[in-house]
């Protein structure tokens, strides 16, 4: 209780995320105070990827003892929250609607608004908050996007993107195929660690855009003759490299100075590293969102939540259905001027 | 070799300067050593653009299709010495909201005859288009480009354009995109099958509600 106080007049938002393999509970204020993060992760079985009915009943099971966890960390009873705020897309249908299902429960039950979020955009204000950037160039690399973002005139606007598969799904994918196990990301790191010798793979930069299916096709084709730490070395230097350059060009076209990295794949360090020499070398600074936050998380969707909702963003219980397709471009954010 | 040199511009992909060749004003085009690549990866890519945006000027040229001159290349130092084209890009015009006499059907022809003898620009933006003084139209950086008769490559292509149109006003660019469209379907027999790839594209990325 001596921390609510503390609080003064600060929005607490309870913050529920369900798009993926994570489901994650977390109270945060709007004060940027992460009070508590919960998560429970769905496994797939090896050579496999997430089943979306399977994941769907996992996130089910562990969804109360996950809430409950996630309030009693915080210090908060239900009835001290201002709102409830939920991943309402994008994302896969199934496990989109655990969630829901559960913010609507908490909200109904305690008489609290319900406040949509977009994962994506939480992903940007998780990197936000944690860096302190206030104006940067966004590039959020995980399993669902692949875009390198700017924010103008109350939306965040598209400057590239990935024409097919995601930089996280390249990883994943990749992965499945060389018996790697989940998740990818990091095992393949650590092989690439170990790389020394450059496999030649398709770099493929169309304008602003990458595409990683040709990529992912050519990496397969290797799996049989190559030594696998070569592989993951050369598959991460030449993925890596494409989102680099393509990031550079926005930087140089639209005269940022700061760049924020941000979503699961931004965990990878030799990722940072390339996107902090690119902006050393121009003059400017890259910075990475807080690794704790950089996967799919509570304390993303809770922190969006309570700014959203200070702006005076919730929804009337009967809207609060999910979309598995929304795009992050046409989400309005009131609570950012520029 | 820098010696006596302008930079105009440092871009994300290459250093542009303002110098001489033989008497003559030319722009050297510096591909540029990037420090976040392995450099085996980056010589690779560095020399595989230079040779590339060398030659494609050259083919367009004897297309018809105005670009400037290759006076030289030099692997080694990944530089191309080109032709100074006085003018503006297209990106400002459009911007300053010059209502007419932009010559887009032509511009939208000349892609259409480039398209049509299968070369792929690979970044048509509104930046890699000069308006010459002179008059008329002239396109620049095929650092990207190459060669293909795929009606997708093609569409690819396009949705570039029409993307880097997006920061109009959206009256306006529907407007610019047709007229050049009108051009392109005077040049390519196929323009429509074209166009249709040009949707499938955009709606293939992700998170397209109608897909």
């Amino acid at each position: 209780m001596a921390r609510r106080r503390e609080q003064g007049k600060a929005v607490l938002c309870l913050g529920i995320e369900s798009t993926a393999h994570t489901f994650g509970a977390s109270v945060a204020s709007s004060r940027g105070e992460i009070l508590s993060d919960i998560r429970e992760v769905y496994r797939p079985p090896l050579g496999s990827g997430i089943h979306p009915r399977e994941a769907a009943q996992h996130h089910s099971k562990i969804a109360p003892k996950v809430v409950c966890e996630a309030l009693r960390a915080a210090g908060v009873r239900p009835q001290d929250l201002d709102a409830v705020a939920y991943s309402k897309g994008p994302g896969l249908g199934p496990v989109l609607r655990v969630g829901a299902t559960v913010a609507r429960a908490i909200a109904a039950n305690f008489s609290k608004p319900l406040v949509p979020i977009h994962h994506a955009i939480a992903h940007i204000e998780i990197g936000l908050l944690t860096t302190g950037l206030k104006d940067p160039l966004v590039v959020l690399v995980s399993g669902g996007h692949t875009t390198v973002a700017f924010f103008s005139k109350g939306k965040w606007r598209v400057f590239g993107e990935t024409e097919d598969i995601t930089l996280g799904n390249l990883l994943d994918a990749f992965g499945r195929e060389a018996g790697i196990p989940h998740p990818a990301g990091p095992n393949i790191e650590e092989l690439a660690s170990k790389g020394r010798r450059l496999i030649e793979l398709p770099y493929i930069v169309k304008g602003n855009d990458v595409s990683y299916s040709g990529l992912l096709t050519a990496a397969i084709k290797r799996i049989s003759d190559s030594r696998l730490p070569d592989l993951c070395y050369s598959l991460q230097e030449v993925a890596f490299s494409m989102m680099v350059e393509v990031s550079e060009r926005a930087i140089a076209q639209l005269e940022h100075n700061e760049l924020l990295l941000t979503g699961g794949v931004s965990a990878n360090r030799r990722l940072r590293e390339m996107f902090a020499k690119m902006m050393a070398d121009r003059g400017g600074e890259s910075r990475a969102v807080d690794p704790k936050y950089s996967g799919d998380c509570g304390a993303q969707i809770a922190w969006t939540g309570a700014l959203a909702f200070s702006s005076g963003v919730s929804e009337p219980l009967g809207d609060s259905e999910v979309l598995p397709r929304w795009r992050f471009d046409e989400v309005e954010i009131p609570w950012r001027r520029g | 070799m820098a010696k006596g040199m302008t930079l105009l511009k440092k871009g994300a992909e290459a250093d542009l300067y303002l110098g001489k060749w033989y008497g003559m004003r030319a722009i050297y085009k510096v591909r540029v050593r990037k420090g976040y690549r392995v450099p085996q990866l980056d010589e690779r890519i560095r020399e595989e653009r230079t040779a590339r945006e060398a030659s494609l000027l050259h083919e367009v040229k004897l297309l018809g299709i105005p670009a400037p001159c290759v006076y030289n290349v030099d692997l080694r130092s990944k530089t191309i010495v080109l032709e100074f084209v006085e003018g503006s890009r297209l990106k400002e015009a459009l911007e300053l909201g010059r209502p007419k006499g932009l010559p887009l059907f032509e511009i939208g022809e000349c892609v259409g005859k480039m398209h049509s003898h299968g070369i792929i620009h690979g970044d048509l933006t509104t930046s890699n288009i000069l308006l010459p003084e002179g008059g008329g139209m002239a396109l620049i950086d095929f650092g990207l480009g190459f060669r293909s008769m795929d009606e997708e490559d093609m569409g690819t292509d396009l949705l570039i354009l029409k993307r880097a149109l997006g920061s109009l006003h959206h009256e306006r660019a529907r407007a610019v995109l047709r007229r050049i469209l009108e051009g392109y379907r005077s040049a390519v027999g196929f323009a429509d099958k074209v166009i249709e790839k040009m949707l499938e594209v955009e709606r293939r990325g992700r998170y397209f509600p109608e897909r």
